[in-house]
């Protein structure tokens, strides 16, 4: 098929082989050139999927359920299965994903080697949180079956782990049970930033997925007003709503991007305008986790330059005021997100060692390539995040400086010994050349 | 509409056929999947038997199918798990390198073998029963190439056009018994069979849209079908052109 590429269609590079898996137990060829990168399905926003040399390892093709204890909500599947698969399995036999990003379409390698995390990480961590084993493949032919009570490294090197310590072949999820595939959700405005604390201190403490989404280009007295969505799966009831799914597409990608001020501010306009539920609503779980993934190649909307996503964490102490800071800068520079995701992370350790999710404030932003423009905006962001002793997520970066990345993770000289001397990406010999 | 809900597959571990054994599980059917590599079919039986409900049987054995001895026996193992046979999918096969196939005979006579006798010994079997149960679905995956024979891969070709042929003459037989018989010709499908092709571009599908396919033509009791159906514009015109102009051509 076509050249494998990340979300953000940036950057354009090509390995110089790609290699299909198909078969869990198969080895990969010795004559593929090296060194090999595990490619999910490219939902990463950035070149921690992409590699310039070697060998690209499509892994989608791994797409198999092991085995599933119905009583126990345990699920073994190879690593290329994708998050939706998983959902059309287990929501009807009352099981969900205890934890997930927002799109459905990550692999579960994916979601292990970003050690993702969603709405409800204040109450139950990252993805890795809830394996109980994986198989990794060395290079040099080796298996590891790794468990998180495993003290050898091996599990905290490849949860979070960029895919640089081998091949996951399976893993084993613990499930969460539900009532229902639906979601009770409460939606509030906030004016402001300062509202925003308040009402998220209260949300977190009481329900299991918060989230709020920001409209960046307010400024003055209006910065950081936005709208906070509250959630918690729907409780058991006799009447439920019908659910149809539908999806539209993005049929080709335009030439510029259609992301300019112009719609930027009509659409952050509009979204913040959107009527509120503050009494609640029954939600489906579709829409309501992945609502982007219901318009298909939205990532064309930003044209043949792609985009960028900015996503920091600031720790604790910093937040307010670098969250401020950080929203003032990309104001005063004229760029704007379509959706600027403010979300506070729980204090539950990461198990990886190069887990972004760490007790603090995220922030995630979509920019359109602007060339240089671009580039120095994330200039003066990097700063405000070093400063305050934050980091940036590896999987959805393509550009942040070397230093910045050693800084945000300290353990990256002992995770150093765990790569597989046969495997590399892109990003990685970014952040530490 | 033929209900199909106790299905033999032959070959099962093949990128189309495991494409078409989900989509059947997922409207319930009952599966016997047969496959050469035993992990292959391990990992494929136990996938189905999670996605499966508990009133499905999914089941399955081991076999080499160019061992024709076996297959009686394995019809009768079929049938006995799945309690009788509503439909049966033919769909292992080889891509043979044509230019190994020129230097050595030998190599040849496998290739038709796999493609074309072991499918003929199968066929004759299970028309004979499904004659006698007066009702059932055969369908085969045979291919675009059997439809003309072409310089860069003939030897296949010839023997999916021996395949297509045969499957004529028993569709005419059938027909009386109130049986359908199932020509199904694929174009390129991105599968581990065209691995070594390069691929992208409209005239590649992939293995879920081409399962989709069958079994819509299974239901039907559809003849031949071209999957996608655009191909059957493209095999027309290159049916009709003349052997003069095409012996040139470097097809
Ligand atoms: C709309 C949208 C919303 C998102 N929301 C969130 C969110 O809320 N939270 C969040 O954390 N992320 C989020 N993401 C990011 C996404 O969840 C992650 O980037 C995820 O890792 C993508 O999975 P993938 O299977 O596409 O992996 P890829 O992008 O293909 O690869 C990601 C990494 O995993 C490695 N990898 C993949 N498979 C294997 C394997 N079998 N063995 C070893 N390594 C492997 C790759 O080498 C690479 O390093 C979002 C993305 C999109 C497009
Ligand atoms: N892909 C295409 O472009 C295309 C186009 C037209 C028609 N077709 C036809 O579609 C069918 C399915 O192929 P595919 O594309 O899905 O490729 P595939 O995944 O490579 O499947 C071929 C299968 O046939 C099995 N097989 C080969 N010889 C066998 C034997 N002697 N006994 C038992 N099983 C045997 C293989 O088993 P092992 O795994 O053990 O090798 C494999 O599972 C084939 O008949 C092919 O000719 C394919």
């Amino acid at each position: 098929m076509s050249t494998p590429h990340s979300w953000n269609r940036l950057p354009r590079v090509t390995a110089d082989a790609t290699h299909t898996l198909t078969q869990r137990t198969a080895s990969i060829p010795d004559d593929l050139p090296r060194p090999l990168l595990a490619h999910g399905n490219g939902r990463s926003y950035g070149d921690v999927c992409l590699t310039e040399q070697g060998t690209l390892v499509l892994t989608r093709g791994l797409d198999r359920f092991i085995g599933f204890d119905p009583l126990r909500g345990v699920l073994r599947c190879e690593a290329g299965v994708t998050l939706a698969e998983i959902l059309a399995l287990v929501v009807p036999r009352g099981w969900f994903l205890p934890c997930t990003p927002g799109t459905r379409l990550a692999t579960v390698g994916g979601a292990i080697a970003n050690d993702v995390h969603g709405k409800n990480h204040h109450a139950v961590g990252s993805f890795g949180h809830h394996i109980r084993a994986l198989e990794l493949w060395r290079s040099d032919g080796t298996i590891l079956e790794c468990r998180p009570e495993d003290n050898n490294g091996w599990f905290a090197a490849t949860v979070g782990g960029l895919g640089l310590t081998g091949l996951i072949r399976w893993a084993e999820l613990q499930l969460m049970p539900i009532q229902n595939p639906w979601m009770w959700v409460e939606s509030q405005r906030f004016t402001n930033l300062d509202e925003f604390w308040s009402l998220n201190r209260y949300a977190e403490a009481h329900w299991p997925y918060t989230v709020a989404w920001i409209d960046c280009l307010a400024q003055g007295k209006a910065q950081g007003r936005g709208i906070l969505l509250a959630g918690q799966h729907a409780a058991a009831q006799t009447e439920l709503p019908q659910f149809k799914e539908r999806s539209k597409r993005i049929p080709a990608t335009p030439p510029f991007s259609l992301v300019n001020g112009f719609s930027l501010r009509a659409f952050n306009t509009l979204y913040y305008r959107q009527p509120v539920k503050p009494q609640g609503a029954l939600t489906h779980y579709v829409p309501y986790f992945y609502p982007l993934d219901a318009i298909q190649h939205w990532n064309r909307i930003y044209g043949r330059r792609g985009f960028y996503q900015y996503q920091c964490v600031i720790p604790p102490r910093e937040a307010e005021a670098a969250t401020a800071a950080l929203l003032e800068t990309i104001a005063r520079l004229g760029e704007g997100s379509f959706l600027a995701v403010l979300k506070t992370f729980g204090r539950k350790p990461s198990l990886g060692m190069l887990s972004f999710p760490r007790p603090g404030t995220t922030l995630a932003l979509d920019f359109p390539n602007r060339g240089d423009k671009t580039r120095h905006l994330f200039e003066e962001l990097d700063a405000i995040v070093r400063e305050a002793g934050g980091a940036l997520y590896p999987g959805k970066d393509a550009r942040m400086p070397a230093s910045l990345f050693q800084s945000g993770y300290p353990q990256w000289e002992t995770f150093k010994k765990f790569i597989d001397p046969g495997f590399s990406s892109r990003f990685w010999q970014r952040v530490t050349s | 509409m033929n209900s199909i809900k106790r299905v033999i597959l032959f070959g099962a571990t093949s990128a189309i056929a495991e494409q078409t054994a989900r989509q059947l599980v997922a409207q319930g059917a009952s599966l016997y999947c047969i496959g050469r590599n035993p992990d292959k079919l391990t990992a494929l039986i136990d996938d189905l038997k999670i996605r499966a409900g508990d009133t499905q049987c999914i089941d399955g054995s081991v076999a080499d199918l160019t061992d024709t001895q076996q297959h009686d026996r394995l019809i009768d193992l079929a049938e006995h798990r799945l309690g009788g046979i509503d439909g049966v999918l033919i769909a292992h096969g080889t891509l043979p390198d044509q230019r190994a196939c020129q230097a050595d005979f030998s190599l040849t006579r496998q290739e038709i073998e796999t493609n074309a006798l072991s499918v003929i010994s199968l066929l004759t079997l299970l028309a004979n029963r499904l004659e006698q149960q007066q009702y059932g679905v055969i369908a085969v995956i045979s291919s675009v190439a059997g439809d003309r024979g072409r310089q860069s891969n003939y030897v296949y070709g010839a023997a999916k056009g021996m395949v297509s042929i045969f499957l004529q003459g028993l569709r005419n037989r059938l027909a009386k018994a109130n049986v359908n018989v199932v020509t199904i010709k694929p174009g390129f499908v991105d599968t581990p069979m065209t691995a070594e092709l390069k691929k992208g571009g409209p005239l590649w599908a992939k293995p879920e849209k081409i399962a989709q396919g069958i079994i819509t033509a299974m239901q039907n009791g559809k003849s031949e079908v071209y999957l996608p159906w655009f191909w059957w514009g493209i095999m027309l015109v290159i049916k009709y052109i003349p052997e003069t102009i095409f012996k040139r051509m470097s097809l």
